[in-house]
């Protein structure tokens, strides 16, 4: 924006009749958008009010009901307990995603830390964020299923019995999901982390030296209070990603969500409740819920880019 | 005072060692399933049904046969190549104008406009996945690629990363240059614009291309019926739904090692562009 006030401003009177190009360059993104996702968009939260939904091969409604479908969304105990199925493998995953991701950009950005192959470690953690998500579940699942290659080397190591299954046991289940989450995500999040902590200034390190300061009081006093901002953009961004979580435990549990323990289906995440209204074509409980996860989302994104704004106002 | 010298050089020493320890070990924990399922794709499934073996076994031809005969995969990939080879060059090229809009044009409501595009950046597709399977269904347009590659060209995440390396490799003198020698605003951006923003495009590229190959949930909604038109992803998913006792476990190991394969590969022939291309313009500052 400060850019073009510099090129435009001295001879304004020819700008003006080439700038109706930025309108016409604009119409195919803005076209496709509101086809594609603005009126999707609508006519989702438009559902979300009606009795809508298949019972064989008929169709029921639609007919307007209000805020009934919410009211019933809520009146239900799935949506919490797979709300909190999330949000705990999302845990499994996040909190050592972030303990690994702070060592390693510490480590990668530090230069007097003559760490060599670097390149080859930061080539080998992001390679997992690139594989299929659906396909490395599979391939979890081929291995560790019933009679999959890890159960067979950990049944005849003696680690666990012979008739043990990772995906009976809820925590061993839900670990699963966790780690392949930490797998996936890790490199990408220790290279935001560098980005942030080599865009801190050097000045601060060498004046923090001469004042006798050691690594681990330049760690803790200088790199954490400055990298403020990127972990709240990490923390909120990976938790957007989290409520999205669906092809890992679908694909790992046949979209079914188990183990089934306690009255609930214990590894199914909210899109894959999504999935299910879909598929049974409820469009009105589909529409709530989408409506619910959209607002979530929506605050969620307002803080990140509050977050980015008040650091690039800050900047300038 | 030497004294000092060696403490503090052997602390950064055991500090060193401590880190080659820790990466090496994540690197096995990266690479391992890789490994084991390397080994599994040479194992025959009637092997594979007695017990996996850590070897690397002869049969790796065989199911590669079986893979591509029964599982169609090959059709599945050129599926996946058509789409996602087609997103790659929708998203990019029209990110690309949508960045030039607004970084070389003036004019009223650009600030709302940006705002509005990075505002709508973080909406999952899934939320709005019932209205876009409504819309197309209403179109005829379900168990048909349109709706899978025409929304590619709004894509406010390749917009952004483009505007960001935009604003430092776009010169507007140049493009003020073109004008005076006559050039029209939609020849200047296809011949001067593009090739400049080359490396930004290349990268944005790569993801759109590898994230689309690896889309599961919204094509799994699109495409249904028609067997055909299956996307790898897809094809992945119905394998699961298939019994494992009766069936050739060499020949899924395959389908999944085929699935993962293109992407790796396109990644590790270009990882120094994109590990460095990441950091670029995401988190600046």
């Amino acid at each position: 924006m400060a850019q073009n006030s510099s090129t435009t401003s001295p001879k304004k009177k020819g700008a003006v009749s080439y700038n109706k190009w930025g309108y016409i360059f604009l119409i195919p993104f803005f076209v496709t958008y509101i086809i594609f996702n603005l009126v999707p968009l609508f006519s989702t939260i438009y559902y979300s009010f009606f009795k809508y939904y298949r019972e064989g091969l008929n169709w029921i409604g639609p007919e307007f009901i209000g805020f009934d479908n919410y009211v019933k969304l809520f009146s239900d105990s799935r949506i919490f307990d797979y709300g909190i199925n999330t949000l705990i493998m999302w845990v499994i995953g996040f909190v050592p995603q972030i303990l690994v991701s702070l060592l390693l950009a510490s480590w990668f950005s530090d230069t007097r830390f003559k760490l060599k192959g670097a390149r080859f470690f930061k080539t080998v953690i992001y390679l997992p964020n690139l594989i299929m998500a659906a396909a490395f579940a599979m391939l979890f699942y081929s291995l560790f299923n019933a009679k999959g290659a890890i159960t067979q080397l950990v049944q005849s190591w003696g680690w666990v019995d012979s008739n043990f299954d990772f995906f009976k046991p809820v925590w061993s289940a839900r670990i699963l999901v966790g780690l392949m989450n930490f797998l996936m995500w890790f490199g990408n999040t220790t290279i935001l982390l560098m980005a942030g902590i080599m865009g801190i200034d050097v000045s601060l390190y060498e004046a923090a030296e001469v004042d006798g300061a050691n690594s681990k009081q330049r760690f803790w006093q200088i790199t954490m209070p400055l990298l403020k901002p990127i972990f709240v953009y990490v923390f909120v961004t990976s938790l957007i990603g989290g409520i999205q979580m669906f092809d890992v435990p679908a694909i790992l549990t046949q979209y079914k969500g188990t183990p089934f323990a306690g009255g609930k289906f214990t590894t199914m995440t909210l899109i894959m409740y999504l999935r299910q209204t879909l598929t049974s074509r409820d469009y009105g409980t589909s529409g709530a819920l989408s409506v619910i996860l959209f607002f979530i989302t929506a605050v969620l994104s307002l803080l990140v880019y509050r977050v980015m704004y008040s650091k690039k106002s800050r900047e300038a | 005072m030497s004294n000092t010298i060696t403490k503090k050089g052997d602390s950064t020493k055991s500090r060193l060692v401590f880190a080659y320890v820790v990466l090496c070990f994540l690197t096995v924990l990266c690479l391992i399933w890789f490994v084991l399922l390397f080994m599994s794709t040479t194992q025959s499934g009637s092997e594979l049904n007695v017990r996996f073996q850590l070897k690397i076994g002869s049969s790796f031809m065989t199911n590669l046969k079986n893979s591509i005969n029964s599982q169609n995969i090959l059709r599945g990939m050129l599926n996946s190549v058509i789409i996602s080879g087609s997103c790659a060059l929708l998203s990019t090229y029209f990110s690309t104008l949508t960045a030039y809009a607004i970084h070389a044009y003036d004019f009223r409501f650009k600030g709302a406009i940006f705002t509005f595009i990075l505002a709508v950046m973080m909406i999952p597709s899934q939320v709005t996945v019932l209205g876009f399977v409504d819309l197309l269904d209403k179109l005829h347009l379900t168990e048909n690629y349109t709706g899978l590659i025409v929304p590619s060209i709004a894509a406010p995440v390749t917009f952004y990363y483009i505007k960001q390396y935009m604003e430092s490799a776009l010169p507007l003198s140049l493009v003020e240059a073109a004008r005076i020698d006559g050039s029209g605003e939609i020849r200047t951006f296809n011949s001067i614009v593009l090739p400049l923003m080359k490396p930004a495009i290349a990268v944005q590229a790569i993801f759109a291309f590898v994230g689309q190959w690896n889309n599961f949930f919204v094509p799994s909604q699109v495409i249904i019926e028609r067997r055909d038109l299956k996307t790898v992803a897809l094809l992945i998913a119905d394998l699961r739904s298939m019994d494992f006792k009766n069936f050739d476990l060499g020949q899924v190991n395959m389908t999944i090692f085929l699935s993962i394969f293109p992407t790796v590969l396109i990644y590790l022939i270009l990882s120094k562009h994109i590990v460095g291309g990441l950091a670029l313009g995401s988190v600046k500052g």
